[in-house]
């Protein structure tokens, strides 16, 4: 064997005294780290294939086994990381662009970190969620300006364009078959269901099972088109057009062939074993106006019924591009920020590649209030909303609702290895192999959705409480409730929020 | 049969003034730029009479259009099936992801015709182009079928650059004695063999009786076909981190 440079990223310990070599981890491991050597009657490992998703230590009857990060390192330099230095030797040794996934790991600031959140004191008095009426749930779609009333007092909805209507306001993202497993999209449209509110597709179509869940479905258009037909859009309660993807902005979707299985074949609509290549661009899609071109296409195929989604990456210039897409006639902008997840992406891409959530979504907000066309559509903040006080700073900020998917997979068991692009996943998500997809129960899965999301909610009313705010509505956009710390004149201006003490 | 007159009338209206015509078969008179006709209907004929707009049977699933004239932009996006004949040019991103059907265009097409066309299991879409086409033809194709027959084009190649850009299923058939320039290294390009000609000859004859052509002197000219090269696929090369 040639000597390939790469020591081990992860250790593997194992307490022989306490190891009964049941050879469970052998069982359990797809990436074949354990093994039993019969010379020496005992487990050993193949350590550099370990990728650190904790499915060995948490099966381990004996709690035998630690992961840890491998101690063997080379000289410490600040500007040249281990990390580094592996990324070079694996591209000498392959010629190949790296590839990763999940969301952006490098040390980039995170600005929820830096927003606090305000409380009432003495005046304004804070509700309590638990005895009084708290509002969180949210329309999605186009506003009228304003309110007129009926003869008898109501409120005239009539020439309402179509409103999405969530009972909380958190959705899951776009995640496709494909990426994700049968079983984790089982998962995820059952708590939408259960909960009111919705999983979204992805562009990869939708497995005839899931059809039974459409009123709790968002179906995708890509540029590839994937499983798009009239069954298809007629199922979601709203289509999504992907125009971009916070973890790769600028880049699209390429499924290799080896991942088109006989599944996921029928629901994509395309040959098994072919590889399904959606590129970045829209090749019909030049201007706000060819957007608008296949806005209204998919509003006239759907019969003005439901409301059409466009989603972009958040990136320099997110704030004029916004302006555009509300004025194209898209009901609701979905603006996935550069930490947000991925099955696989370019690492170079991922991690350097577009701003963060909380600047875009605050940019956007004040420039759609400057040009009074705020009201024209609703925006959705994604990528990378990782608790419910990330989603009410995010609501703060102007976000009518926030879309989440990394605290999805969470909940299903996902332990963040961030490795789903090996299609090896040992906890049943990130595969289509069917003895690991099995590990993934969806009775119990979809249980811990509805639990996140319960969970969450009850946050979000607590803290909306405290301010003494028991709507929604009354929050967004509220940004007297945040205040900043340890942030620059610039990032605050950007926020649009005071310093803490102000 | 049921005529409607589409002169001032906002697409919107029209397109619904169709799909609850009481008829199987409607001709609409002095179209105008109207878009996304057919996309809303079923189970019918639609004759359309003048220009109709950008989106023309977009997702278009089981109706008949014959375009007496030209259609523009983005004909036949995603459609799933049914047969588009239009007795005149397309402009461009004509048949765009297409899964079934067929696009006759009894003239020219613009850039980009049948990208991202393609196919499953009996499924397979069908473009044939009866002059030339501009730059791009059949980018991404992935399954279906094109044919440029070139006619009036004899002396040039009746296809732009970048032909098959990306192709990764389907084939395309163009009628030239001229090799289309710039393939890419996963695009292989042979004469047609007397098999291939046969696989055709059902689509080049239903062509040329629509539009009033002698088949027999289309079917004997040379053909080149494009497919993509297996042996020099698309395989991106990707390392895991």
């Amino acid at each position: 064997m040639s000597v390939n440079y790469i020591p081990a990223t992860f250790a593997v310990l194992r307490d022989n005294d306490r190891c009964i070599k049941c050879r469970a981890c052998e069982r359990q491991c797809s990436n074949e780290v354990h093994y039993f050597d019969a010379d020496f009657d005992k487990m050993l490992v193949h350590e550099d294939q370990c990728v650190d998703c904790q499915r060995c230590v948490t099966i381990c009857p004996t709690n035998a086994l630690k992961i840890i990060e491998n101690p063997n390192s080379f000289r410490k330099a600040s500007n040249y990381s281990q990390q580094l230095i592996l990324e070079n030797y694996r591209q000498s040794s392959t010629g190949a662009v790296l590839l990763s996934s999940m969301g952006n790991p490098q040390d980039f600031p995170v600005y929820w970190d830096k927003m606090l959140i305000n409380a009432s004191q003495v005046t304004n008095p804070s509700i309590d969620p638990l005895r009084e009426p708290m509002e969180t749930k949210v329309f999605l779609g186009k506003k009228h300006t304003h309110i007129t009333r009926n003869a008898d007092g109501s409120i005239d909805t009539s020439g309402q364009s179509p409103q999405l209507e969530i009972a909380y306001p958190i959705m899951f993202s776009a995640m496709s078959y494909g990426s994700i497993s049968y079983n984790a999209h089982e998962s995820l449209a059952r708590a939408a269901t259960e909960l009111g509110t919705f999983y979204n597709t992805g562009e990869g179509g939708l497995h005839q099972d899931f059809y039974q869940y459409k009123t709790n479905t968002i179906v995708q258009v890509a540029s590839g088109r994937f499983g798009v037909s009239k069954d298809y859009l007629d199922a979601g309660a709203a289509i999504e057009i992907k125009m971009g993807q916070g973890a790769k902005p600028g880049i699209g979707g390429h499924l290799p062939g080896k991942k088109v299985s006989d599944d996921v074949s029928k629901t994509r609509m395309i040959p098994k074993g072919t590889d399904a290549i959606s590129p970045a661009p829209h090749h019909d899609i030049y201007s706000i106006e060819d957007l608008r071109q296949l806005i209204f296409s998919l509003k006239e195929a759907t019969d003005y019924k439901k409301p059409v989604i466009v989603k972009i990456a958040a990136v320099h210039n997110v704030a004029a591009i916004a302006s555009g897409i509300a004025r194209s006639g898209a009901d609701i902008l979905v603006i996935d920020g550069f930490r947000g997840g991925t099955g696989a992406a370019p690492t170079r891409i991922r991690d350097n590649v577009g701003i963060p959530i909380e600047l875009a979504l605050a940019s956007v907000d004040q420039r759609l209030r400057d040009e009074q066309i705020r009201n024209e559509i609703s925006i959705v903040a994604a990528g990378s909303i990782r608790s419910s006080s990330d989603a009410v700073k995010a609501f703060a900020l102007g976000a009518d609702a926030v879309y989440i998917a990394t605290p999805a997979l969470l909940a299903i068991g996902c332990h963040l290895c961030r490795s789903c692009h090996g299609a090896k996943c040992n906890w049943g998500i990130a595969t289509q192999r069917p003895d690991l997809v099995k590990r993934l129960n969806p009775d119990v899965a979809y249980k811990r959705l509805v639990n996140l999301v319960h969970a969450w909610d009850h946050e979000i009313k607590e803290m909306m409480g405290g301010m003494g705010i028991n709507s929604l509505e009354s929050l967004k956009g509220n940004r007297l409730m945040l205040r900043g710390i340890g942030l620059t004149d610039r990032e605050l201006k950007i926020l649009g929020i005071m310093h803490a003490g102000e | 049969m049921i005529t409607i007159d589409a002169k001032n009338k906002y697409y919107k209206e029209l397109n619904r003034e169709i799909a609850d015509a009481p008829d199987s078969d409607v001709t609409v008179e002095n179209v105008c730029g109207q878009r996304y006709i057919g996309t809303n209907a079923s189970d019918k004929t639609i004759t359309v009479i003048g220009t109709p707009g950008n989106g023309l049977g977009a997702y278009l699933n089981g109706v008949n259009l014959v375009i007496k004239g030209n259609a523009q932009d983005a004909t036949g996006d995603t459609m799933n099936a049914g047969e588009i004949v239009i007795h005149g040019c397309v402009g461009d991103a004509c048949g765009y992801g297409m899964r079934d059907g067929k696009i006759l265009v009894k003239n020219d097409a613009g850039y980009r015709a049948g990208i991202h066309m393609k196919e499953y299991n009996e499924k397979i879409p069908n473009i044939i182009i009866g002059g030339k086409t501009g730059s791009f033809l059949g980018e991404y194709q992935a399954g279906g079928r094109i044919i440029v027959l070139g006619i009036g084009y004899e002396d040039v190649c009746p296809v732009g650059g970048f032909c098959g850009t990306g192709m990764h299923g389907g084939e395309i058939f163009i009628r030239t004695k001229k090799r289309p320039v710039n393939l890419p290294a996963q695009v292989e390009i042979t004469t047609a063999s007397d098999e291939d000609m046969d696989s055709i000859k059902g689509s080049v004859s239903e062509f040329c009786e629509r539009f009033d052509i002698k088949a027999s002197d289309i079917l004997s000219s040379h053909f080149y076909k494009l497919t993509p090269n297996s042996s020099n696929p698309y395989t991106e090369l990707y390392v895991n981190q």
